[in-house]
């Protein structure tokens, strides 16, 4: 248990400083989602269930969520390059 | 009330602001002077050339003033290029930059110390002496919690019924701060008919949609029901089992969400739409509100509701608590799933 705790926790402070340091917004919302998601698993092992329940909807779920509308409001995601793509693809 | 100040845009910090903005680049300025001057030379021009015979020499000496005009200001445009990529490099630039780089370090590291030093002065974890585990309330809470308020999950006691007032205060909280987003987000919606830019923008962000995507689709199918009936669940066991009304609303908000994303605006407007949203929140808040305002005349003090609190344990149980939780469920899945309706097309 104490080395997967020590994994998790090494986990969230890589997680923490890649969300700072990546050059890409979307890839930043991402790390930040899989933060949120070994807090959650932290929070089970500290005994506090209904933080887990929440840490997972609303920091995983929703933050993100609200942030990739954001990310697209501001055109930071670039639509019409994956259209493009696609075009060729096709 | 401020004076607006005559000089403002010559006052020395406004200058460093533009300074450090990059507006203040003198190849822009002159480049501008040479046009003007190209010009006022041609107008002089025009006037000399009245005479039929000197047409022709003036023409040629136009030509090659021209000509030598438009040499001049491609020299001046390359120069100008030349110094704007070399702008970040001269040197009032750089120190600034140093300085800044400096400062930063410094009140990072500053800020890592005091906070290393807090952590230190920290009594140990789970020793007996700290203030948490030595506090008479919190040992009453434990203790009696269970009989006083018939809670077994003692979280949800604590929060819905000796602490009620604060968690009437957060779910007021969540509502204004949707209202304040629907007040900066909403898009108004003409009476006279006419299209703005604000809308066709909106438009043109929503064009595809929904992206009747297979996948998202029959995932969200299976997904969604599942999704809020555990959000119900842990709404209603939020007195037995871990969770409650704001952890069981996230779960409800999350997978409003999820249907939106899948199916588009047009199947969710048919069971959610801006009256849906103000009716539920009003109802709850007012619900709330009425059942525990009388915490703000008689302080933190218990008023008995009147409702027998029945067997710890089971559902209906535990007086006002499940009500509440269920106030609290539904105004937080309602904020959340309009906080992502008015960020993406402005409005519910």
């Amino acid at each position: 248990m104490l080395i997967f705790k020590a994994i998790l926790l090494t986990l969230l402070i890589v997680c923490a400083i890649s969300t700072s340091i990546s050059k890409n917004l979307l890839t930043s919302v991402v790390i930040f989602m899989s933060y949120s998601l070994v807090m959650s698993i932290l929070w089970i092992l500290l005994e506090s269930p209904d933080l887990a329940i929440t840490e997972a909807a609303v920091g995983a779920g929703v933050t993100s969520v609200l942030f990739f509308v954001t990310l697209k409001k501001i055109r930071a995601i670039d639509q019409r390059k994956d259209e493009k793509k696609d075009e060729i693809e096709e | 009330m401020s004076k607006i100040r005559e000089d403002y845009e010559n006052t020395r910090w406004r200058r460093f602001e533009r300074f450090v903005n990059g507006e203040e680049m003198p190849e822009e300025k002159r480049l501008e002077l040479t046009q003007a001057k190209e010009g006022d030379k041609e107008e002089q021009l025009a006037e000399i050339t009245t005479t039929q015979s000197l047409r022709r020499k003036r023409k040629e000496e136009r030509e090659s003033f021209r000509r030598y005009w438009r040499e001049q200001q491609e020299k001046e445009i390359k120069e100008a290029l030349k110094q704007r990529a070399d702008w970040p490099n001269t040197g009032g630039v750089r120190v600034f930059r140093c300085v800044y780089r400096f400062v930063a370090l410094l009140i990072c590291a500053a800020i890592i110390i005091v906070l290393l030093e807090t952590v230190a002065e920290l009594p140990r974890f789970g020793s007996a002496g700290t203030p948490a585990n030595s506090n008479e309330v919190a040992e009453r809470y434990i203790e009696r919690g269970q009989e006083e308020t018939g809670a077994v999950n003692i979280v949800t006691g604590m929060i819905l019924d000796y602490r009620a007032f604060d968690t009437l205060g957060e779910s007021h909280v969540l509502f204004i701060a949707a209202c304040t987003v629907l007040i900066l987000l909403r898009i108004d919606h003409g009476k006279d008919g006419k299209t703005t830019s604000a809308q066709l923008a909106e438009e043109d962000d929503r064009k595809f949609e929904p992206k009747n995507d297979r996948i998202l689709q029959k995932v969200a199918f299976f997904l969604v029901p599942c999704i809020i009936l555990f959000g119900i669940y842990v709404i209603l066991n939020g007195h037995i089992s871990p969770g409650g009304g704001f952890s069981g609303g996230a779960i409800i908000g999350a997978g409003l969400i999820l249907y939106l994303n899948a199916f588009g605006f047009k199947k969710t407007e048919r069971f959610f739409t801006y009256k849906t949203f103000s009716t539920i929140s009003l109802c709850a808040l007012l619900f709330y509100s009425v059942a525990k305002c009388y915490s703000f005349f008689c302080g933190a003090n218990h008023l008995s509701s009147g409702i027998p609190l029945g067997t710890a344990g089971d559902i209906i149980s535990s007086g006002l608590i499940l009500p509440l939780n269920i106030c609290v469920g539904c105004v937080v899945a309602c904020t959340m799933y309009a906080f992502y309706a008015i960020f993406r097309k402005g409005g519910i």
